[in-house]
């Protein structure tokens, strides 16, 4: 029987402690495919989107995850009868995919939008509009990130 | 948290029917609920979630936000003017406080 040493102890602890941790990480914390895809349905209504029509732009690489700029342009008469009713902003390595939904109104005047958004790590950012009569389309970017915007 | 301040940037004139474009700020930590004090404990979660712009009563824009916004939420965004009068700005916070600020646009 080998001597049992402190030394023994403690890295036979550590792997222990190990293969427990990675159980812990089981759970992720990042959306994951599935609750982004689950988040486009539910502002979908189930409906695929087309590709067309909106054009999400954001950089490919962002520095800062803490302030991403992204801005959404839909092309739409904007009229009583025809218009933008909404884009959704998803991003789907987030801990919660959903980001910000514009609601536009004739009154808009154009189907525009931009803001600033976080990305926690690298990722593909979605815009997804729903127009007055409602078709649904988006686009989509990735977007690399080397600081992540979590705060943690 | 100070007070959060809104900012807004609205062209002093228009021509009737034109759209302009709107440039709104407001400071805000936007809490996210992810972040962990010192001691481990979560941060709750603290954000605006709601920003709404009408012109003389009616809504042109609205933003539902979540907590990935980014701190002190910046929107960009159009507006048609059929005619003079007054933009209202709104920013609705968790904790129930409402913000706002106006700008009048004149016509000619």
């Amino acid at each position: 029987m080998t001597r049992i040493t402190r030394r023994t102890l403690l890295s036979g602890t550590a792997s222990i402690a190990a293969i427990a941790g990675l159980g812990l990480l089981a759970r992720p914390a990042w959306a994951s495919a599935e609750a982004a895809q689950e988040a486009v349905d539910a502002f979908t209504g189930g409906k695929k989107p087309e590709t067309g029509k909106i054009t999400l732009t954001a950089p490919e690489i962002a520095e800062n995850g803490n302030s991403v700029p992204v801005t959404v342009e839909v092309d739409s008469p904007m009229t009583e009868g025809d218009y933008v009713a909404s884009v959704t902003i998803l991003a789907d390595g987030n801990p919660n995919p959903e980001v910000a939904t514009f609601h536009f109104t004739p009154m808009s005047g154009a189907a525009a939008a931009t803001t600033r958004i976080r990305l926690a790590k690298t990722q593909n950012v979605m815009a997804i509009a729903k127009m007055s009569d409602g078709s649904v389309y988006s686009d989509q970017k990735e977007v690399k990130v080397t600081i992540g915007g979590c705060g943690g | 948290m100070a007070t959060p301040k809104p900012r807004v940037k609205v062209p002093k004139k228009a021509s009737a029917g034109e759209t302009i474009t709107i440039k709104t700020l407001i400071s805000h930590d936007m809490e996210s609920g992810q972040r962990k004090d010192k001691d481990g404990n979560v941060i709750p979660r603290e954000i605006i979630n709601k920003f709404t712009c009408e012109f003389n009563g009616t809504k042109v824009f609205e933003c539902d936000l979540e907590p990935a916004v980014a701190a002190n939420p910046y929107f960009e965004f159009s507006a048609k003017v059929p005619e003079s009068g007054t933009f209202k700005f709104t920013w609705v916070d968790d904790n129930g406080s409402v913000y706002t600020e106006e700008q009048k646009i004149t016509v000619e």
